[in-house]
């Protein structure tokens, strides 16, 4: 294999699983909060019509990427109201706000179907990004990658070492006790889900923006809900989310080789093996004699404050 | 400025006509104490009394809906735990306030000022540990410590905070004999650096050996005051429920019939995460035998519970037997049409369906026998008459005339999962912690039906905590202990303080485990 064709194979996987990581490490963050927002799915398609429309009309990538984080959170915010201010169960809220968000996102996107811009800049560093094999993949990606690694990094750190992310992950074990140690867990849980809708709404935005730099009405096409599946993968362990992102999106890129190789099986079979592997690889994590042990033990429950 | 002499007049703590409602119910009217620096002061009553709400306001998770509290003769309003901490004040929760997932150091921290640095706590906590005779690994995680290990915890963190009132709701209630011992040191400690103590508790032995002034409390309302040194156990309990309690009555002399109840070296692991295997456990039932399983919760007796009773199905058949007959991989209804029956710990979701009224909840365990149900539908009138004739002969108080299980009072509501069993007459009752959070009235009601039905020649498995309560009714005790059985000992041969020691496992004499 030529150099060329390494590195390209290489990023294919990296921009596959880039929207993933963002989507997932921001619903990680809130599950171990322990709030359960099945709604990453309308999140995201919120994040990536408001993205395009903000860049287009801006002609600003970075103004584009900021409108898709606003849509994000907007939606995590009203998510959040409905779920943590009126204990609304979060199963059916969740499920509401993505069906919410794949409406609301074909209608306010409706005027930018079929218009085109360039994808963003991808970073070059004079020498280093020129060299063989690895120079563009390491130095070469555009800005999303560095973004999203960067957070897994940071959130990795928030989590174990900072005291904000211990009273987080506090919140997240047993709200009782958070509450009658005088945490406000309610506050604590709304902060991280609107961290959880910002990372969404980039994640959406950056399929608009950089993955494919145009707009169509339900374009997630279920990231979200894979993103869902690499929290649990991942065990919520920041740095696994990355592994299971790019197990993903190496699954993803080899069924389009192999649809190109045209083995004979139908392209939908084919398109269906990045889903069937992510399926199979939940099922053979959860059967270990340590069940869901790393799960946050109040995810999902609402909590009622006695005063 | 006070002078020393006023200072030490002055109370640490005064509540003044404190009232607290809830809707339409008042949980606390109209309650007045002082506590002073250096004293041990008890607050008793029955469950539903009122004293956790009493000192959740004073630890500011609940605010008064009227009155005032004094803390060194100034008024204090709280707004959260965090301002009763930098007050002074600390609490040790009943129900552990700690996080499972969390380790013992990050567990601490999160009760510190902010700008503590978590790198300086392990040796501060080291240095309490110490310092009080409280063994602690500041790198464990909460969910592998034992009961007694976690109240460490809760102690260590109350204390690092250097608190001068200390509130202690319930502590003993989970701890072993011996832990117990340990923690009344670690208080007699504390009291000698002059730190106030409020002491909440229904076990009145130990009110009486560590305080010296006790708030009683009934229904919500201050009924007494008194020098708990000056009490006999017998006369706190009778300020405490308004009655004198009756005695347990149980019969001069016992024939033990056929074996009943068979268990052979049953293993079974857990399900749960953080739950215990069940490893070798054998016993034999006699009829018309109380034969009671203590231990430290935790320790596989839920996990015994489940086996037993068939939620969950043994591999083996032949490990558990009812009458001679194979059980252990026949379901529930199978091990009732034997002649079985069961009542679970936990009275509300488990043993009853909240929502269910108290005659559905009668169909839910006896649906198969009593000519309940007939061709898949169900005999309403037959069961209604049945529920009725629980709730008469067990005295289970209730609003309306078939209300919702939920709505009845934790004691009234576990008279009727008891009576509902005893009533189908079984010839093998399995009951795990039938007294547990139950006013002693309605406690000593159970107690002595599950003697009269042993008396009348059927088994009883009594899975306990409360010693008191194995030592009143059982003939047999055994201990569980990390999911191994213990040697039935007699109960009348045998001391709490051997019985103890089987509990941390320590029981190296006559309680050998058996296999």
């Amino acid at each position: 294999m030529t150099s060329e064709l390494f590195q390209l194979v290489l990023m294919t996987v990296v921009t596959a699983a880039t929207p993933l990581i963002l989507a997932s490490i921001g619903e990680l963050v809130t599950e171990r909060a322990g709030v359960l927002n099945l709604g990453v799915e309308g999140m995201m398609i919120m994040g990536a019509a408001m993205g395009f429309a903000g860049a287009y009309s801006s002609g600003s990538t970075a103004i584009g990427a900021l409108c898709g984080i606003l849509a994000g959170m907007a939606m995590a915010a009203l998510f959040g109201l409905l779920t943590i201010g009126f204990a609304i169960n979060q199963v059916a809220a969740g499920l509401a706000l993505t069906i919410f968000g794949t409406g609301l996102s074909g209608l306010l996107g409706a005027g930018f179907v079929g218009l085109k811009r360039d994808r963003s800049d991808q970073l070059h560093i004079p020498g280093l990004s020129d060299l063989p094999y690895v120079g563009q993949l390491v130095f070469g990606e555009d800005l999303f990658v560095y973004v999203a690694f960067g957070l897994v990094a940071g959130v990795a750190w928030f989590l174990s070492r900072s005291r904000t992310g211990l009273a987080l992950r506090a919140t997240g074990d047993n709200h009782q006790s958070a509450h009658a140690l005088g945490l406000s867990v309610r506050r604590m849980r709304f902060l991280a889900t609107l961290f959880g809708g910002a990372c969404a709404g980039l994640a959406g935005a950056y399929l608009t923006l950089a993955y494919t730099p145009f707009w169509s009405p339900g374009m997630t096409a279920g990231r979200g809900w894979i993103a869902l599946a690499l929290v649990v993968f991942a065990s919520w362990k920041p740095w696994r989310v990355v592994l299971g992102a790019l197990l993903f999106g190496g699954a993803t890129v080899l069924q389009l080789h192999a649809q190109a190789a045209a083995f004979g099986l139908p392209g939908q079979l084919l398109s269906a093996v990045p889903y069937l592997a992510t399926i199979v690889a939940l099922v053979l994590l959860s059967s270990g004699a340590r069940k869901n042990a790393a799960a946050p033990a109040a995810l999902g429950q609402a909590f009622i404050a006695p005063r | 400025m006070m002078t020393e002499q006023e200072r030490r007049a002055t109370p640490l703590l005064s509540l003044r006509g404190i009232v607290k409602r809830f809707g339409s119910f008042t949980a606390n009217d109209d309650i007045s104490l002082d506590i002073h620096e250096g004293e041990a002061h008890a607050l008793i009553g029955e469950n539903g009394a009122g004293k956790s709400t009493l000192v959740k306001i004073i630890y500011g998770l609940l605010e008064p809906t009227e009155g005032e509290i004094l803390f060194r003769g100034k008024p204090m309003r709280l707004n959260g735990p965090q301002e009763a901490r930098a007050q002074g004040v600390g609490m040790v929760f009943q129900h552990f306030s700690l996080f499972d997932n969390l380790t013992v150091a990050e567990n601490i921290a999160l009760v510190l000022p902010t700008d503590t640095p978590l790198s300086a706590l392990r040796g501060r906590i080291l240095e309490v540990s110490e310092r009080y005779r409280m063994p602690l690994d500041p790198d464990r995680e909460v969910w592998s410590l034992s009961a007694g290990e976690r109240q460490r915890i809760e102690i260590a963190r109350c204390l690092l905070q250097d608190p001068r009132l200390i509130i202690l709701d319930e502590p003993t209630s989970v701890l072993t004999p011996q832990e117990a011992e340990a923690l009344f040191d670690t208080l007699a400690r504390l009291k000698a650096e002059g730190r106030a103590l409020l002491y909440i508790s229904h076990k009145l032995e130990e009110v009486r050996r560590l305080c010296e002034t006790a708030t009683i409390l009934r229904l919500g309302r201050k009924v007494g005051g008194c020098d708990p040194r000056q009490e006999s156990s017998r006369s706190l309990a009778a300020l405490m429920v308004g009655a004198a309690i009756n005695d347990i009555k149980t019969p001069s002399t016992r024939a033990f019939g056929g074996e009943r109840l068979t268990l052979d070296s049953l293993s079974l692991p857990s399900r749960e995460i953080h739950g215990v295997d069940l490893d070798g456990v054998s016993l034999r039932l006699r009829g018309g035998e109380v034969f009671g399983i203590a231990g430290v919760a935790g320790n596989g007796q839920s996990e015994l519970f489940e086996a037993v009773s068939g939620e969950r199905l043994a591999d083996a058949n032949e490990t558990i037997r009812i009458d001679g007959a194979a059980v252990g991989a026949r379901d529930i209804t199978a091990r009732r049409a034997l002649g079985a029956a069961f009542v679970p710990e936990e009275r509300n979701g488990h043993a009853a369906a909240g929502d269910f009224s108290l005659t559905e909840n009668l169909i839910l365990s006896r649906h198969s026998g009593d000519g309940l149900t007939s061709r898949g539908l169900i005999n309403f009138e037959k069961a209604r008459t049945l529920a009725q004739q629980v709730i008469k002969t067990f005295d289970v108080r209730k609003a309306g005339p078939d209300p919702a299980a939920r709505t009845l009072s934790g004691g009234n509501l576990q008279k009727f999962v008891v009576g509902r069993e005893i009533l189908s007459e079984p010839k093998i009752l399995v009951i795990n912690q039938p007294t547990w959070g139950v006013d002693a009235a309605a406690a000593a009601t159970i107690r002595q039906a599950l003697v009269d039905l042993a008396a009348r020649g059927a088994s009883v498995l009594l899975i306990s905590q409360d010693l008191d309560e194995l030592f009143e009714i059982c003939d047999r005790i055994a201990v569980m202990h990390e999911g191994r059985l213990s040697q039935p000992c007699d109960a009348r041969a045998v001391t709490r303080e051997e019985i103890g020691l089987l509990m941390t496992g320590d029981g190296s004499g006559g309680g050998a485990h058996a296999h």
